[in-house]
């Protein structure tokens, strides 16, 4: 059996002495007995750290790992520059604890506060939090946030991600608000539904740019309309590594930008973690769920950092809390920081050019074998059409290495295209489908 | 200093390769006006960037972190490896179920071992964090009621010593909190349970963690969750506090009807700085049919296939996050609990609730414990009454004086029904010589209440900082860098 227990048998029983047991089970004398276990837990036994080590391998290598991604809908590959894991995998800020005590946490205060710098920066708001689980819960949260008493309508975007879409649902079987999908048209937000939509009971309108599709949606159209009643929000939500290029939701005149922050540094992982992001305009701060980081000073008047406006968070206000959110995402939030201060400005620009140029070059050689491209105004993902079936399409990518785009239904696939797939690889895609 | 303070244009990490296809750019109302800021950084500088925040930090392996209800026990190295592993972090979301068996593999292992582990029959890995775990076996709760044709039944009994995200995540289910006092020995209040629930067809069930949050094991569970149970409503079990009983206590055989684990306390794995966290939820067979996300079944139905597969909960609640929940975590918790084993999890909570009475015996003289406990199970509670009204010295001024001494304090002020609380949780992963050097500072400091108390009011002094101004951080919010 494997332990982490330092203390030796001689050690617990003297300790045991010291404080008047005979037994270690003494200790557990006063549950009653109806509810304490009968015999040995039924697992396995335990096992060495190079035992474990071997079994966990062999679990490891039963997955398929693609060297060559062409599928995102959601998670998306990037190249993840070396010191990002090297920072993260610091053991004191790997295991410190949510930081309550400001005097010894100045460093992962500090880190959070960065973060949020960076995410308002990308965005183009005024007020970040440190994070949400990710983003299909900071839609879900967002989506909350807006609700009023006599607003309890949220007219969201056919056109968004499946899975964030179901989680909206599922806030919303929570707390009783009323989701109305607004209809998809040309693979976009239908605007003529949306002003058909539109009320004085909508709390907000929810948006996913670039959308589901990989289109571009009429983001400040959308956001004029929104508008146009007077207590609603506009929220976008946002794929962050094409702000390196695409306007910021402050922009397109969004009141919340939120998203999916895995594109900035963290690993596909199978789904997570991840990381959601949420920020705001000025005037919305007070209702953003979780935590947030301020600058303040010490007695001695030195900067120093803190968890600020408390009064949202549930274990100050308990069932008067904007959120019930306690532990976020801190360690993938700074791996975000450490991303983003490695690529910069120009890195940023970069990855996203390459990612919306990649994804064009790809669409446009799809064309050339015959595929139909149904997107006009596109990012780096697409949607493409073709007689052939999509298993045999995937089958012959997969034999070479390649995890093709995802299904969508049996003619349609959508790809994705990031700085990771080069030239190469794109042609070699184009190559392999030529002949199926 | 800041990290956008130290960046200088022009400097910058060489990741990329130039483009190798031609450079298309959006259509003019789609492109970024507004300038960027990023840190424009040399990897050497941001290399000693992170290195000095992570001095200024305090991880569990800096020292000694009773952080009662938090578990923060050592993180084994061995987890990080595994977790890392390219089998893991390289594969995507919606790859087919083919190409992904080892995930659907530790997400089954998983599962059943906390299903052995907590007497539950079903586990789903979807929730991110304890909180949201909370949020997922409430809308399990309602949709129970629901599909019994009883809406009505939205009111949620917590008891006033529970935990924040209790209340907060009840409201998110659309439900309304009763609290119900606790007795002055810290323990549900029966005979106000029996009140508040016989013949009230609104209950629609009870939030609770056992041993509770002043480390008190409740030795009625059986009679408060039967009384749930015959007022028509289900009982929750707050995972948080786990760490006490493995292998002695399971809440499926309490009556619980569903629960939520925090694997980021009770399986090891880091906490992060706040997250990520993992807070898989369990529950027994009436209420799997709706469970959120999906869960590993041993045949594939699309193919007829025996692989292992993900199918969908009959009439499933809905998905609480995209995919499967933080699985890296995960990962880490199954290598843990195969090398803790069968003889390795119970032995882990006996010495958690060896070293928590071990120090709790060796402080009675000089703090006060809440609720007098004989016998406590993984935490204790001191009460710092008596302090404050003598010397003027508070939990707070103590725990500060801690952070001068290298250790992390206990949980300030939790639960709320002790005034002066300091609540320490030591966990199994502490030596006899650690408690012991940590008792003679817990110690001292009491000394120095009653000698010195100025000394401990301005504490800390060895720290980075000193004590901050959070009531000017709140009113004068400052919450990100300004650029000129």
């Amino acid at each position: 059996m494997g332990t982490f227990v330092p203390n030796t048998k001689a050690q617990q029983q003297e300790m045991l002495k010291e404080i008047g047991f005979e037994k270690l089970d003494d200790l557990f004398a006063h549950i009653p007995d109806d509810v304490k276990l009968k015999g040995d837990l039924n697992l396995p036994d335990g096992m060495s750290e190079m035992e474990v080590s071997r079994e966990m391998k062999i679990i490891a290598d039963e997955n398929i790992v693609y060297d060559t991604i062409f599928r995102g809908a959601g998670a998306y590959k990037h190249y993840i520059p070396a010191i990002v894991g090297n920072v993260i995998s610091n053991e004191t800020l790997q295991t410190a604890y949510t930081p309550y005590q400001a005097e010894i946490s100045q460093g992962v205060l500090q880190s959070i506060f960065e973060y949020q710098t960076m995410i308002c920066d990308l965005t183009g708001m005024d007020v970040s939090n440190a994070s949400v689980y990710d983003g299909g819960t900071a839609a879900a949260e967002a989506v909350a946030m807006c609700r009023e008493r006599k607003q309890n309508k949220a007219l969201v975007s056919g056109a968004i991600q499946p899975s964030v879409m179901k989680v909206i649902e599922t806030y919303c079987f929570g707390n009783g608000m009323e989701l109305e999908v607004i209809a998809v048209k040309d693979g976009k937000t239908d605007l003529d539904d949306l002003k058909a939509k539109m009320a004085d009971d909508v709390a907000c309108v929810y948006i996913q740019h670039p959308n589901y599709f990989g289109n571009l949606e009429d983001a400040a159209e959308i956001g004029e309309i929104a508008h146009s009643a007077k207590k609603c929000k506009y929220i976008m939500g946002v794929n962050p590594i094409t702000l390196g290029v695409l306007k910021t939701p402050r922009e397109y005149g969004a009141d919340f930008a939120v998203g999916e922050g895995q594109p900035l540094g963290l690993p596909i992982a199978f789904g997570g973690p991840y990381i959601g992001f949420m920020a705001s305009i000025d005037s919305m701060k007070r209702k953003l769920p979780g935590r947030i980081v301020g600058q303040t000073t010490d007695h001695n008047g030195k900067i120093g950092y803190v968890l600020t406006l408390q009064a949202r968070e549930q274990h100050i206000r308990r069932e008067k809390a904007s959120s019930n959110i306690c532990s976020n995402q801190a360690l993938c939030a700074l791996a975000v920081g450490v991303y983003l201060s490695a690529m910069g400005n120009e890195g940023i620009k970069n990855v996203a050019t390459q990612c919306y140029s990649k994804a064009h070059y790809m669409a446009k050689r799809f064309e050339e074998i015959g595929f139909q491209v149904e997107n006009k105004d596109f990012f780096h993902e697409f949607v493409t059409t073709s007689d052939t079936d999509i298993h045999v399409i995937l089958k012959a990518l997969s034999e070479a290495g390649i995890l093709g785009g995802l299904p969508l239904d049996s003619h349609r696939i959508l790809w994705c295209c990031t700085e990771m797939n080069s030239k190469a690889d794109i042609d070699r895609v184009i190559d392999i489908l030529k002949e199926v | 200093m800041l990290v956008f303070e130290k960046s200088r244009p022009g400097r910058g990490v060489s990741a990329l390769p130039e483009c190798d296809v031609e450079i298309l750019k959006p259509e003019e109302k789609d492109i970024r006006t507004s300038e960027l800021h990023l840190p424009e950084m040399a990897e050497v500088d941001l290399s000693r960037h992170y290195t000095e925040l992570a001095k200024k930090a305090h991880g569990v392996n800096d020292g000694f972190y009773p952080l009662g209800s938090c578990t923060m026990k050592y993180n084994p190295r061995v987890n990080e490896k595994i977790a890392a592993l390219p089998g893991f972090t390289d594969v995507h979301p919606l790859q087919p179920v083919s190409t992904v068996q080892g995930c659907l593999r530790v997400i089954k292992e998983t599962s059943e071992a906390l299903c052995e582990i907590t007497g539950m029959n079903q586990f789903t890995m979807q929730p991110a964090a304890g909180a949201h775990g909370e949020f997922t076996g409430l809308l399990l709760i309602k949709a129970y009621h629901l599909a019994n044709g009883e809406p009505q039944r939205t009111k949620i009994i917590v008891p006033d010593s529970a935990h924040g995200t209790n209340p907060a995540s009840a409201v998110m289910a659309g439900m309304e909190v009763i609290n119900v006092d606790s007795t002055d020995k810290g323990l549900v209040d029966l005979d106000k349970l029996r009140e508040v629930c016989e013949g009230n067809d609104q209950i629609a069930g009870l939030m609770l963690t056992n041993p509770n949050t002043a480390g008190l094991f409740d030795p009625n569970i059986k009679e408060i969750t039967d009384i749930i149970h015959e007022c028509g409503g289900q009982c929750y079990y707050d995972g948080a506090n786990l760490n006490a009983v493995m292998g002695w206590a399971r809440p499926g055989d309490m009556g619980f009807d569903c629960v939520h684990l925090n694997l980021h306390k009770t399986f090891s794995t880091p906490h992060g700085g706040g997250g990520p966290g993992s807070g898989p939820v369990g529950c027994k067979e009436h209420l799997a049919k709706f469970m959120p996300g999906v869960k590993v079944v041993d045949k594939d139905a699309h193919s007829g296939k025996d692989i292992l597969s993900f199918a969908k909960a009959e009439e499933s609640l809905g998905e609480m996050k995209s995919f499967y929940g933080n699985f890296l975590v995960v990962v880490k918790a199954l290598t843990y609990i195969k090398m803790l084993g069968k003889e390795g999890i119970p032995e882990a909570s006996k010495n958690a609730v060896l070293n928590a009475n071990y120090m709790m015996q060796k402080l009675k003289g000089a703090y006060d414990m809440a609720f007098e406990p004989e016998v406590c199970m993984h935490e204790f509670v001191m009460d710092l009454s008596r302090q404050a009204k003598e010397t003027g010295v508070t939990a707070m001024d103590i725990a500060k004086g801690l952070l001068d001494n290298n250790i992390h304090p206990p949980t300030m002020y939790f639960p709320l029904t002790v005034h002066e609380a300091l609540m320490a949780e030591p966990c199994e992963t502490e030596s006899k010589e650690t408690l012991d050097d940590a008792i003679n500072v817990f110690l001292e400091l009491n000394d120095l209440a009653y000698s010195d108390p100025e000394k401990l009011h301005q504490a800390p002094v060895k720290t980075p900082v000193t004590r901050l101004d959070e009531v000017g951080a709140a009113r004068h919010p400052v919450l990100k860098y300004e650029f000129e």
